[in-house]
């Protein structure tokens, strides 16, 4: 079945509201493995019939990247040209799959003249299995697998999201396996603070191998994130040990989507 | 005479206190404006939680439970100070002793027991300095004063518990030497006999108290003025420290208020590029070249750190060996802040000493090395904010000096360009929901 996806300006044109904006973000939109997370939770939406629309070509960077680098100018300069958008639609509440994009129209936008509601996708994933919209099959997809999970530090630390992820993994019939850091112990996986965008500072390891060995240490055949850029870094991790043929890095919304046979 | 001397002793000790949690304040001062006089309610809460309850050390049971031991013999202990304080002044005996009955009795058990618990606590915390060698507590900033400064600390500490032990133990052996039956305190009763009950002179017992006794109140007078030039000054920041901690979600970073001013103004475009901008918007600089730049906040974290080192060893850049450590950011950010502050007084408030906290003291590969995780605000136990002072110096070095490291130059050039940190053209963002 292919994607419903309607943009706000399409909707806005026909005269309709949606009740929820998905922010798909740069990584959802133009990285070629973050777009099956993205189309992974599109097909949640779609099944659950979920009323939302996206920005299409009228989004743009949070400024997240830029702020996290110093650059202030530019951070304001999007977040200003992003506010005017979101009004001018009267959007009022949102959901992103980034946690980078989460944490920036979550807290740094009220303070510059846009306020929403904004939720993880993780969040209102759980919020449609708890309402009875969506059911997982019974396929065993996941049965007696070993999943760990990895704490994005903008999801978890810089906004004390733990629990809605494991919960999702907990639906899974799988084992959640947790690493030795997690939770608000949890290790960066290097992505955070425009690192993704540059090479790592002279050292002795890079910190995704880090990451990855906690990840290794607990024998789980997947690790789940809900993160775009730790997506990156804890594949290019296993990759590091050549251990892609048995360990998977998977998003929280695949992981549904699979269990739900979407 | 003594009396007198003791006087003097108490004036000038609190005296000279006085004069130096002055210059702290002065240097604090020294910071830029912040208003953090919203929330008393959850403040306060913060406070009791995190400084007074300890909170955040238990992530860690051992030390935790060690510093427990040095901490509540600490506060508790400041009741017999009190008791001191009277003696001391009118030349009276344990002037409480009396009055309070069998209720001094417990209180004085209940701090010599606390005392014996810091005591051996004391031990352990310099066995894991100086013989196991923990790693947190060996880094490479924390060579030569740092380290001299930790050990001096628990030494002053051991020699304090070793007063109290030598005045009560010693009016204990005196009391059982004269009606065979003494103070009854729960330590004392069995460590005076111990050590002193061969001493069957009362003359001698009694001198042995009078030493205990002057060595214990000169070391807590010793100890209270050595804090302000040491990193044990988180006794006392620790409270407000917590007190006024940010309050908003970790990851929410400041927007700048004068950035915000001119990106209006350049995105309206009924704006007159020629007014004349407002005076009180402009700020002398972007982001914190020194700790002058810097908000009263950050030098008042500076002041509180004791340099445990939880956030270093939590933080992914130097774990991996790369040259930032959270801890050597707020160490740096106290010596300037001292150095200018010294200066300053000396010198007049608008000399300049030609250092900065950025160059003089953190290099750029420190700042680039942050991934901004918060892994070592999580960590402080008393809510510490070493990436604050991160990011502002980031933006001075972006925003003033245009020193970006150049695979982020190409970011933000296609964040301005095409709106995402790619080359990719709006016009493709939907593209995904067309391809298989």
């Amino acid at each position: 079945m292919s994607l419903q996806v309607r943009t706000m300006a399409d909707m806005m044109a026909s005269g309709e509201t949606p009740e929820i904006l998905f922010w798909v973000g740069c990584a959802g939109s133009f990285d070629d493995r973050a777009k099956k997370i993205t189309k992974a939770l599109v097909k949640i939406l779609n099944h659950c019939k979920v009323n939302f629309a996206v920005l299409g070509s009228e989004e743009s960077c949070t400024g997240d990247p830029a702020k996290r680098a110093g650059n202030e100018f530019t951070f304001q300069m999007q977040a200003l040209m992003n506010i005017e958008l979101l009004n001018g639609y009267e959007v009022k509440k949102i959901v992103t799959a980034c946690p980078h994009c989460f944490n920036t129209l979550k807290n740094e936008y009220p303070g510059l003249g846009g306020t929403y509601e904004v939720i993880h996708h993780t969040q209102l994933i759980q919020d449609l299995i708890n309402t009875g919209k969506l059911t997982l099959a019974d396929n065993g997809t996941f049965k007696g697998k070993k999943i760990t999970f990895h704490d994005p530090c903008y999801l978890g630390r810089a906004n004390d999201v733990y629990e809605a992820p494991r919960a999702l993994i907990e639906k899974l019939d799988a084992a959640l396996v947790e690493m030795k850091r997690c939770k608000t112990n949890g290790l960066c996986c290097g992505a955070g603070g425009a690192q993704m965008f540059k090479e790592a500072e002279k050292g002795n390891k890079e910190i995704n191998i880090e990451r990855t060995e906690d990840a290794l240490e607990t024998k789980a055949g997947i690790i789940a994130t809900g993160c775009p850029f730790c997506n990156t870094m804890m594949t290019d991790g296993v990759k590091h040990f050549e251990k892609e043929e048995d360990i998977k890095v998977l998003d929280i919304a695949e992981l549904i989507a699979n269990a739900a046979d979407l | 005479m003594q009396q007198l001397l003791f006087g003097v002793l108490t004036l000038f000790s609190f005296g000279f206190f006085a004069f130096n949690l002055r210059k702290i304040s002065q240097n604090i001062h020294l910071g830029q404006a912040l208003d953090r006089s919203d929330n008393k309610a959850e403040r306060w809460r913060t406070m009791l939680l995190v400084a007074l309850g300890q909170k955040k050390m238990f992530s860690r049971p051992i030390p935790a439970l060690l510093h427990l031991a040095l901490y509540s013999a600490f506060v508790i202990t400041q009741i017999e100070l009190i008791e001191i304080l009277v003696d001391g002044l009118s030349g009276s005996h344990r002037f409480f002793q009396d009055s309070l009955g069998a209720f001094y009795t417990f209180m004085i058990s209940f701090i010599e027991l606390l005392s014996v618990l810091a005591f051996f606590g004391t031990l352990a915390f310099l066995a894991r300095r100086n013989m196991l060698k923990l790693p947190r507590l060996n880094m490479k900033e924390l060579a030569g004063w740092p380290t001299q400064d930790a050990n001096l600390i628990l030494i002053m500490e051991i020699v304090l518990i070793a007063c109290i032990f030598t005045m009560n133990g010693a009016d204990e052996a005196a009391l059982q030497l004269k009606s065979k039956s003494g103070n009854g305190f729960l330590i004392s009763s069995i460590v005076g006999p111990l050590f002193f009950g061969s001493i069957q002179d009362l003359h001698t017992l009694h001198l042995l108290e009078q030493i205990g006794w002057w060595g214990h109140i000169i070391m807590v007078y010793t100890f209270m003025n050595y804090l302000p030039y040491s990193k044990h000054l988180h006794i006392f920041m620790a409270f407000p420290n917590t007190y006024y901690s940010k309050l908003e979600p970790k990851g929410q970073f400041t927007n700048m208020q004068s950035v915000t001013n001119e990106v209006k103004l350049m995105l309206d475009p009924n704006a007159d590029p020629y007014a004349a901008a407002p005076t009180d918007a402009a700020p002398a600089r972007f982001g914190a070249k020194d700790v002058t730049d810097l908000t009263w906040k950050n030098l008042m974290d500076a002041y509180s750190c004791t340099e445990c080192g939880r956030c270093t060893s939590a933080c992914p850049a130097n774990t991996t060996g790369k040259l930032l450590s959270p801890r050597k950011i707020m160490m740096d950010t106290r010596d300037r802040m001292v150095e200018l502050g010294d200066f300053k007084r000396k010198n007049g408030p608008d000399a300049e000493d030609g250092k900065s906290l950025l160059g003089s003291y953190i290099t750029e590969e420190e700042l680039w090395a942050c991934t901004s995780c918060n892994a070592c605000v999580q960590e402080c136990p008393v809510n510490i904010d070493p990436l604050s002072i991160i990011i502002d110096l980031r933006r001075f070095l972006v925003m003033e000096e245009s020193k970006v490291p150049t695979e982020l130059t190409g970011m933000l050039t296609n964040i301005e360009n095409n709106g995402a940190p790619w080359q990719f053209a709006a016009t493709e963002r939907l593209n995904w929901a067309n391809e298989d």
